[in-house]
């Protein structure tokens, strides 16, 4: 019984280390200046892939994903600034393209919603902790 | 008092969250919001599909109210499409310019031979680099094009006969009244 469980344990530890390569899917050239380079690899994570929402465009062998990619490629290579290329994808896709949704007054409640859910859940567990505490001490005056 | 509303908290947090998450069943996350509509329309330089030697810009689109269709032959929903836009352009309402979108041309020009051809022009972006500009991301899409050239509204998915007569037509036919 404990054997299979290590089995599995290892099995599934193998299957992640092995998962970052299975993203082969690009065909691009590398660039020859490996700072060129960085910055396209960068890049490419910080855009969605628009038929496959869940994928980003470096991780997606869709068809748009490769135009995708083809583009920032092309843009990188004409020296354009990583700001500049976010800006062109989003005056022509809109907010959606990116990754990770800007902060903004449309995305506040995402950004901000999960931290004021924790402090309404602390508030509420702080609140029922001292109640308790002074159940137990009113209990105590009794005895 | 101050207990019994503090009790009611989580009810009131789950039924709004049951509220968004409800609204969030019929919304479709695949239609995104176009951010070019209100601006002029991207220039291209493409070859027409049928006349591969006479280029089209977006000079085409300039001076009436039009359609811009983006298909492809492989793509699926494009066939049901094709049908509802030869109907539609037998009504003479406004010139359809097709965008032939990640294509090859003896293909498309098979499609249009078998199926029929409800385009005025058809602009022929092979590889799909000229779309980004527009960002075209599937098909099919239409764009509506106001006379000054100016993206008025995208449709994406299909048109059907119910779409053009309740989504499309009334623009058009506003826009048309705007120009004269």
């Amino acid at each position: 019984m404990r054997q299979l469980l290590w089995v599995t344990l290892a099995t599934s530890v193998l299957f992640c280390l092995w998962l970052p390569s299975a993203r082969a899917v690009d065909s691009e050239a590398p660039f020859s200046n490996p700072q060129l380079q960085q910055r396209y690899e960068g890049l490419i994570h910080d855009f969605r892939c628009l038929v496959c929402f869940d994928e980003s465009i470096a991780n997606s062998d869709a068809d748009l994903a490769a135009d995708f990619r083809h583009q920032v490629h092309q843009m990188v290579a004409d020296g354009k600034s990583d700001q500049e290329i976010k800006t062109f994808m989003i005056k022509r896709y809109g907010d959606f393209i990116l990754y990770q949704p800007p902060l903004q007054p449309s995305t506040w409640v995402l950004w901000g919603g999960p931290f004021v859910l924790l402090v309404i859940g602390l508030v509420t567990l702080i609140f029922i902790l001292r109640r308790r505490a002074r159940m137990h001490n009113v209990e105590g005056d009794n005895a | 008092m101050k207990r019994s509303l503090f009790y009611l908290l989580p009810i009131l947090v789950l039924g709004v969250l049951i509220a968004l998450f409800w609204r969030g069943l019929y919304l479709n996350p695949r239609i995104l919001p176009s951010p070019l509509i209100g601006n002029a329309v991207p220039t291209f330089n493409l070859p027409e599909l049928r006349h591969p030697d006479s280029p089209l810009t977006q000079q085409i689109l300039i001076g009436h109210v039009s359609l811009v269709n983006v298909w492809g032959t492989w793509c699926y929903a494009c066939r049901e499409e094709q049908q509802t836009l030869m109907a539609f352009s037998r009504q003479n309402v406004v010139p359809i310019y097709g965008w032939d979108y990640k294509d090859d041309r003896q293909a498309a020009l098979a499609w249009l031979a078998q199926r029929g051809d409800p385009y005025t022009a058809v602009a022929f972006d092979a590889s799909g680099d000229a779309a980004i500009n527009w960002g075209v991301y599937g098909a099919p899409e239409t764009f509506l094009i106001d006379a000054r050239g100016i993206i008025r509204y995208k449709y994406i998915g299909p048109l059907t006969p119910d779409v053009i007569q309740n989504d499309l037509l009334p623009r058009i036919q506003a826009l048309q009244h705007e120009g004269t």
